[in-house]
C-alpha cells in the first residue's frame, strides 16, 4: 500500500535529518528532541556527521532551500496523502459510511480548495471548525464513531500512523495552489478571531511566554531557527500555508492542530485539547493573518 | 464646572469601554474558552493559565509599550521578591553555568519534574563565542563581565537578573527564573560566574 520512497528523497532525509541533528541537538528542548531519523540509513549518517554549529543562519536557510528543491517531486507526505484518499472513499465505522458525504463547507464530499476557506463557520454544528474539528463530526455523525473514538490518536507515531493524519494531507493537498481566503463575515466567525488573538498573547505559565514572545517581532530567532512574526501579513502567509508538513526529523506528518499542541509544550503550557474551540479560535487568527497567501503545503521540514 | 468634568469623564469612559466589546467577545467568554482549551498533564496544571498582576499588564501592553508608570510599578514589586544570597556570595563555578545556559531542559509537560531545569540561555542571547548557535531574542551577553567590570554591584545585578528578570525591564520577554522555581540559588551562582568569571569563555 506504501509507495516506495524515490531514492533522491532518501538522499534529502539523510542530509536533512543530519541538520536537523545538530540544530536541535544544541537547541535543547526549545525544539523537540529528534525521535530516531526516519529511515536507518538517515539516522547512521547524521550520527556520523561532523557537529560543527553552521556558520549563520543565511547559509543555514539556503542550505535548506537547496535540500527542498531537490526534493520537489519526493516529498513523503505523497504517502499520508494517498492513505488518506483510501480513507475519505472508504465505508468505516458503524454506519459504514465513506466521506463523500462529509461537508467541509463547499458542499457534499467536496475536497478541492476546501481547506484554503477554513475554518469557517458550520450551520449543522452551529460552530466555526477547522479540518480537524469538522473531520471529528463527519466520523461521528456519517460515520457514526463515538466522539471519543473520533478524537483518539490524533497524532501518529512510527508503530501507530494516525488516521486523522492521512485525512488532513490528503484534504490540504487538494487546496495546494489556492489562495487564503478566511471570512469573517459571522458573528461566531469575528467571535473566534477575537478568542485566537486573546490566546495568542496570552503570557503564563512558568516562563511567562505566550506566542507573541517568540512570534510577534521581526527577523528574531531561538538558536539558529529563524521565527516568523505571525502578527504580520507577509510571515503569517509563509507560516500557515506550509502547514501540515512531513517533519524529517520525526519521520511524520504533521497537522496544523499538532504545531500549536507542540509550540504549547515549548511554552510550558498545559496540553492543548485536540480540535477544542480555543484551539480552533488560535488557528482562526492564524489563517485569516495569512488571507491572501498561496496555500502549499503538505511541506517538508526539518 | 466640577460636575460636567465628571459627566465628560464618565461619558469617556463609557465610550471607551462600549468600544472595547464590539471589538473582543466579553472577556469572561473568551477566558472560559480559553481555560477549557487546555487538559493538565504531567506537571502542567492548569493553574500555569493564571497570571500575576505583571503577566496581566505584559499581555495588554504586548504591541504597545506599557506606560513608564505602569512599568514602575511592576519592577518595584518584582525587586521585592528577590532574596540575595545570605552569604553575600555571587559567584559559583562557570563550567557548570556553561551547562545549564546550554540545556532546556525543564517544565514541560513531557519532562520529569524530579530532575534539575536548564535555562537555555543560549536560545536568545550570545554568550561564549565558541557556541554558534544562539538566539537572538535577548541582547549579546558575550564579555559581560569585562566590559560592565567585574565589580559585587555587577554581580549582584546579574544574579538579580536572572533571579527575577522583571525586576529591571518590565514586561521582558526573559523568564523570571528564580521567582518562577525554575533554577536555584546554586544554579544562578553558576550562571552568574559565566558571565562574570574572568576566566569564563564568555569574557575571553
Ligand atoms: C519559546 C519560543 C516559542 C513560543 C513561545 C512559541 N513558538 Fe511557535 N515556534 C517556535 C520555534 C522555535 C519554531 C520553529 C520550530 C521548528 O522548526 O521545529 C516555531 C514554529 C511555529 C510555527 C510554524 C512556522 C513555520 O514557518 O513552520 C507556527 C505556526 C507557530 N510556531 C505558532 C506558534 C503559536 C500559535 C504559539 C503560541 C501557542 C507559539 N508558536 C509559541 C518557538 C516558539
Ligand atoms: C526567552 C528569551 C530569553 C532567555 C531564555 C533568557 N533571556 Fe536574558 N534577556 C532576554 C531579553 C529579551 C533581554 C532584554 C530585556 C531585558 O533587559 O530584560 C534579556 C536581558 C538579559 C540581561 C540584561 C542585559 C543587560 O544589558 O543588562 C542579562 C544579564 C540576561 N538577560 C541574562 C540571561 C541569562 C544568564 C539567561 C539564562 C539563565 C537568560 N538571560 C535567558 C531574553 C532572554
Amino acid at each position: 500500500m506504501y509507495r516506495t520512497i524515490k531514492p533522491t528523497a532518501v538522499k534529502w532525509l539523510a542530509a536533512v535529518a543530519a541538520f536537523g541533528l545538530i540544530a536541535a541537538g544544541t537547541a535543547g528542548a526549545q525544539a523537540p528532541a529528534p525521535k530516531a531519523a526516519a529511515k536507518p540509513a538517515a539516522a547512521s549518517k547524521a550520527v556520523a556527521a561532523p557537529v560543527t554549529p553552521a556558520k549563520s543562519t543565511d547559509a543555514t536557510v539556503r542550505e535548506i532551500e537547496k535540500y527542498r528543491e531537490a526534493l520537489a517531486d519526493g516529498n513523503p507526505a505523497d504517502l499520508w496523502e494517498a492513505r488518506g484518499e483510501d480513507l475519505w472513499k472508504q465505508k468505516r465505522g458503524p454506519k459504514n459510511a465513506s466521506f463523500e458525504k462529509c461537508d467541509l463547507g463547499l458542499g457534499e464530499g467536496v475536497v478541492k480548495g476546501a481547506y484554503a476557506k477554513l475554518p469557517r463557520y458550520f450551520e449543522d454544528t452551529d460552530r466555526v471548525q477547522d479540518l480537524e474539528s469538522r473531520l471529528v463530526t463527519c466520523m461521528v455523525m456519517l460515520q457514526g464513531f463515538k466522539y471519543d473514538q473520533a478524537k483518539r490518536a490524533p497524532f501518529g507515531s512510527a508503530e501507530n500512523k494516525s488516521n486523522m493524519e492521512a485525512l488532513v494531507a490528503y484534504v490540504t493537498a487538494n487546496s495546494r495552489g489556492a489562495k487564503m481566503n478566511v471570512s469573517l463575515s459571522h458573528a461566531k466567525e469575528k467571535e473566534a478571531y477575537a478568542i485566537g488573538k486573546k490566546m495568542f498573547f496570552h503570557r503564563g505559565g512558568p516562563h511567562d511566554f505566550s506566542c507573541a514572545t517568540c512570534h510577534a517581532q521581526d527577523n528574531i530567532r531561538i538558536r539558529l531557527q529563524d521565527l516568523p512574526n505571525l502578527t504580520k501579513q507577509e510571515p503569517a502567509q509563509r507560516a500557515y500555508t506550509s502547514w501540515p508538513a512531513y517533519r524529517v526529523s520525526q519521520g511524520e506528518l504533521r497537522s496544523f492542530q499538532w504545531r500549536l499542541f507542540d509550540c504549547f509544550r515549548q511554552q510550558r503550557f498545559p496540553e492543548l485539547d485536540f480540535t477544542s474551540e480555543g484551539s480552533v479560535a488560535l488557528t482562526t487568527y492564524l489563517a485569516r493573518n495569512a488571507n491572501g497567501g498561496i496555500f502549499n503545503a503538505p511541506a517538508i521540514k526539518r | 464646572m466640577k460636575t460636567t468634568y465628571l459627566m465628560a469623564t464618565l461619558a469617556l469612559v463609557a465610550a471607551t469601554s462600549a468600544q472595547a466589546q464590539t471589538k473582543a467577545p466579553a472577556p469572561d467568554r473568551a477566558t472560559e474558552v480559553m481555560k477549557a482549551a487546555f487538559k493538565e498533564r504531567g506537571q502542567a496544571k492548569l493553574d500555569r493559565l493564571n497570571q500575576d498582576k505583571a503577566m496581566e499588564l505584559c499581555t495588554k501592553y504586548t504591541v504597545t509599550p506599557i506606560p513608564r508608570k505602569l512599568a514602575a510599578e511592576i519592577e518595584a514589586e518584582n525587586v521585592k521578591t528577590i532574596p540575595f544570597p545570605a552569604d553575600g556570595k555571587y559567584l559559583g563555578d562557570w563550567k557548570a553555568g556553561e551547562r545549564i545556559a546550554q540545556s532546556g531542559v525543564g517544565m514541560q509537560f513531557t519532562d520529569n519534574p524530579a530532575n534539575p531545569s536548564g535555562a537555555n540561555c543560549y536560545a536568545c542571547h550570545k554568550l561564549a563565542p565558541q557556541e554558534l548557535s544562539y538566539g537572538t531574542i535577548g541582547s549579546s551577553l558575550y564579555q559581560f563581565g569585562k566590559l560592565r567590570g567585574y565589580s559585587p554591584d555587577i554581580a549582584k545585578y546579574a544574579y538579580g537578573k536572572i533571579y527575577n528578570s522583571q525586576a529591571y525591564a518590565a514586561c521582558s520577554n526573559m523568564p523570571r527564573f528564580g521567582h518562577n522555581k525554575i533554577l536555584t540559588e546554586t544554579q544562578i551562582k553558576d550562571l552568574v560566574a559565566l558571565l562574570m568569571d574572568p576566566e569564563s569563555p564568555v569574557n575571553k
